[in-house]
């Protein structure tokens, strides 16, 4: 029973995954990009390591997976953060058909 | 034997983020696949110890959390014009 319920967790992260790079090679700016793919391939990861925590239970593995999630979630999105705001500041135009940027006025 | 299509699929999915690495216009595009990268790297350790049954590959997994985000953090404070320590 356990197994079936971490293979469905590790099969759900992987399409995941796949969805985050598809929009990594498909989509036209960095920023799109970023938030297409930071998004669900965290979130892909993280449910693939919730399936070995399902599946070891708690053992030693199990534990360790278990206190991976909440690290490779932060880690993650804080450096994402950081690297977006970076890219912003170092003059990287956005795509020429977007609409909005609201970052520009919260600067002044 | 699921498991290891899985594995597979997430190798080629690691190539596809060498492409955007190599072919990338700019350089925070090679940085968000390199990030990409790594993220995906701690699901190949996952699933690898679905596969082999081994206890340090999770430790791998997690130091390369760590390194991934180090190294991320400190592109972006290269790109926005800053020292190391400000």
């Amino acid at each position: 029973m356990s197994d079936t319920i971490s293979l469905i967790f590790i099969i759900i992260g992987v399409v995941f995954d796949l969805f985050g790079c598809i929009g990594l090679i498909r989509l036209p700016d960095v920023y799109n990009r970023l938030q297409s793919a930071t998004k669900s391939v965290t979130l892909g990861t993280c449910s693939i390591l919730f399936g070995i925590f399902i599946k070891y239970g708690f053992s030693a593995i199990g534990m360790k997976a278990l206190i991976a999630i909440p690290l490779l979630f932060f880690a993650s999105t804080v450096a994402a953060h950081a690297l977006i705001r970076g890219s912003y500041k170092s003059g990287i135009k956005l795509w020429d058909k977007s609409v909005i940027d609201d970052y520009k006025d919260v600067q002044k | 034997m699921i498991i290891n299509l899985l594995l597979y699929v997430l190798i080629g999915l690691s190539f596809c983020c060498f492409f955007r690495v190599v072919f990338g216009p700019s350089i925070a595009d090679r940085m968000v696949a390199i990030d990409i990268f790594g993220i995906l790297v701690v699901g190949i350790c996952g699933l690898m110890v679905l596969i082999t049954g081994r206890l340090f590959l999770i430790d791998i997994a997690i130091a390369w959390i760590l390194l991934s985000f180090i190294g991320t953090i400190t592109l972006a404070k290269y790109l926005t014009g800053k020292k190391l320590d400000e």
